[in-house]
């Protein structure tokens, strides 16, 4: 199996053959390994969305999977997402659905845009 | 009115670089950014892949834009937001701002100048699509915009023309949304992007590529209805008779980002026609004394973690200028090299540690950058492989080569097959 890695800007051309233990060559770092091994066994995204709010100053909030779930469940994911509206104003870091869809990962905010308190008289010098 | 050391315009990455990093450096900084919001771009570049290099963490856009937010609001750096630079002007000794905001008009003044004004996506118009004018073309970026900031739909049926990052990183967004992602056609043999993008953006929801293939008119009244797709030959032009009819409700054009340096020009300063940025010094100042250049106002950088660094030494060298003759060399790239940054070395500053940013002319498994001084081979770099569309960067100490004002500095790339 030829995999490019998507670890890191590098791109590394990984080859991987199943096996016991599987052979992985091309990759140049111990996290392309990993990422060659979950490809072979069970391949695993982040997924980086928006969650819609109730707030009109930002219509929607980026979030992402505080972990990597599992490639074929994106799209279930996805509709979870979109079925959710967010009404409590969370910062970078903070769980917006916990452990969704039971896979172990949280979807979290990825920006402080609902906190964001810009100083006193910043827009009025 | 305060007279500032340094003045940065633009408040997106490389200006929240070069304003700390100038900060650091014991300069009184102020920052402009004409949108309400520090963070330029990243806002709207919500999935991840950043920071790697930076931090050694996988981030998000609008998570590395904070980070530096961060460092920015920790220090005492005046921040300027819906605030639009309107004319700038030399006055000597230094330079006179003049600026807009809802205060009114606002005028200031510095020692020095770092523009960090980024870059602008290339337009239906600069690729000369014809046909009508229905709504539902947009740039990536604006898709960006619509989707992750408005959270609008843009898209159901797309074509998207163009194989740059920003449009691949689209592409899987779209389709996240529901929207279904016809193809993406590139006009070039190659394609423009990242190769990760390609594969966890495209490959990984089967979006289909096709190289050598462009759009060549729209159509539609008051939406696109469709879009004529043509092949085109080795000089890009399109191929009578191979034109093929897409249906589909929109149009994204990934094809190309271009330097903004309005302000830049105003000032005098001259642009490099490879880079399509200012011409800079080892400093990153331009050929107009005081001003620095950094980020994708200077080059279309593909990381930004690149953006960080660079603007890091604009806006250390900005906080640390003091006029002073300069002694310019010229680096002379061949046409082996897309380009290369800094173009020019002022040999009355210190040399040892120069970073230079050089993309090769033409994708290369196994090649050699090699630096020639009159002649005489001083460095050969050897990378596994070099592609146009991933930068590379390199620091070295220009002072052990021994170059006068006469010397001829070349830099070229030379393929494996042709080593000897």
């Amino acid at each position: 199996m030829d995999i490019v890695c998507i670890v890191c800007p590098k791109s590394c051309r990984i080859t991987a053959a199943p096996g016991n233990p599987p052979v992985i060559t091309g990759n140049s770092c111990k996290r392309g390994y990993q990422f060659a091994l979950d490809e072979l066994t069970a391949p695993k995204r982040t997924v980086c969305t928006t969650v819609r709010t109730v707030f009109p100053d930002a219509p929607v909030l980026p979030v992402k999977t505080s972990a990597e779930i599992p490639k074929d469940r994106i799209f279930d994911l996805m509709r979870e997402i979109n079925a959710f509206t967010l009404e409590t104003r969370v910062g970078t870091g903070e769980a917006v659905i916990p452990d969704a869809l039971g896979l172990g990962a949280d979807v979290i905010a990825t920006s402080d845009l609902l906190k964001e308190t810009i100083p006193e008289g910043e827009n009025d010098r | 009115m305060k007279p500032y050391d340094v003045i940065v315009i633009g408040g997106g990455p490389a200006g929240l670089a070069a304003a700390v990093s100038a900060n650091d450096s014991g300069a009184a900084v102020c920052l402009i950014e004409r949108e309400n919001r520090l963070g330029g771009i990243l806002k709207q570049c919500i999935h991840d892949g950043f920071g790697l290099l930076r931090f050694g963490a996988r981030l998000t856009g609008p998570e590395y834009a904070q980070r530096y937010i961060n460092e920015v609001r920790a220090r005492d750096i005046d921040v300027f937001t819906e605030t639009f630079v309107t004319k700038t002007e030399s006055d000597g000794g230094g330079f006179v701002i003049h600026a807009v905001n809802r205060s009114g008009v606002t005028v200031l003044s510095a020692n020095a100048l770092v523009l960090a004004t980024g870059c602008r996506e290339r337009t239906a118009k600069q690729v000369f699509i014809h046909g009508t004018r229905p709504a539902g073309v947009f740039t990536a970026g604006t898709a960006q915009h619509f989707t992750n900031l408005m959270g609008l739909q843009p898209a159901n049926n797309c074509v998207i023309l163009g194989s740059g990052d920003i449009g691949l990183i689209m592409a899987r967004r779209l389709t996240l949304e529901g929207a279904k992602v016809l193809g993406v056609y590139e006009a070039k043999p190659t394609p423009s992007g990242l190769t990760r993008n390609l594969h966890q953006c495209l490959y990984d929801y089967g979006i289909p590529l096709y190289l050598s293939k462009t759009v060549t008119r729209v159509f539609g009244e008051d939406r696109v209805t469709g879009v004529e797709i043509s092949a085109v030959d080795d000089a890009m032009r399109p191929v009578p008779g191979t034109e093929e009819y897409v249906a589909c409700d929109t149009l994204i054009l990934s094809v190309g980002l271009i330097p903004e340096n309005e302000i830049a020009e105003a000032l005098g300063v001259k642009l490099d026609d490879r880079t399509k940025g200012p011409v800079c010094d080892g400093q990153f100042m331009t050929n107009v004394d005081g001003v620095f250049s950094c980020g994708n106002a200077l080059h279309v950088n593909d990381l930004v973690d690149y953006v960080s660094e660079n603007a890091a030494i604009a806006g250390k060298n900005a906080a640390n200028y003091k006029k002073a003759p300069r002694k310019l060399l010229e680096l002379q790239a061949d046409a082996s090299l897309l380009y290369l940054v800094p173009q020019t070395l002022d040999l009355n500053r210190d040399n040892s540690k120069t970073t230079l940013f050089f993309r090769s002319k033409e994708p290369l498994d196994g090649a050699s950058l090699k630096i020639y001084a009159d002649g005489n081979e001083v460095l050969g770099k050897r990378y596994a492989f070099l592609r146009p569309p991933e930068m590379e960067t390199l620091t070295l100490d220009f002072e052990r080569f021994g170059l006068t004002e006469n010397s001829r500095v070349t830099f070229k790339i030379v393929p494996k097959a042709q080593e000897g």
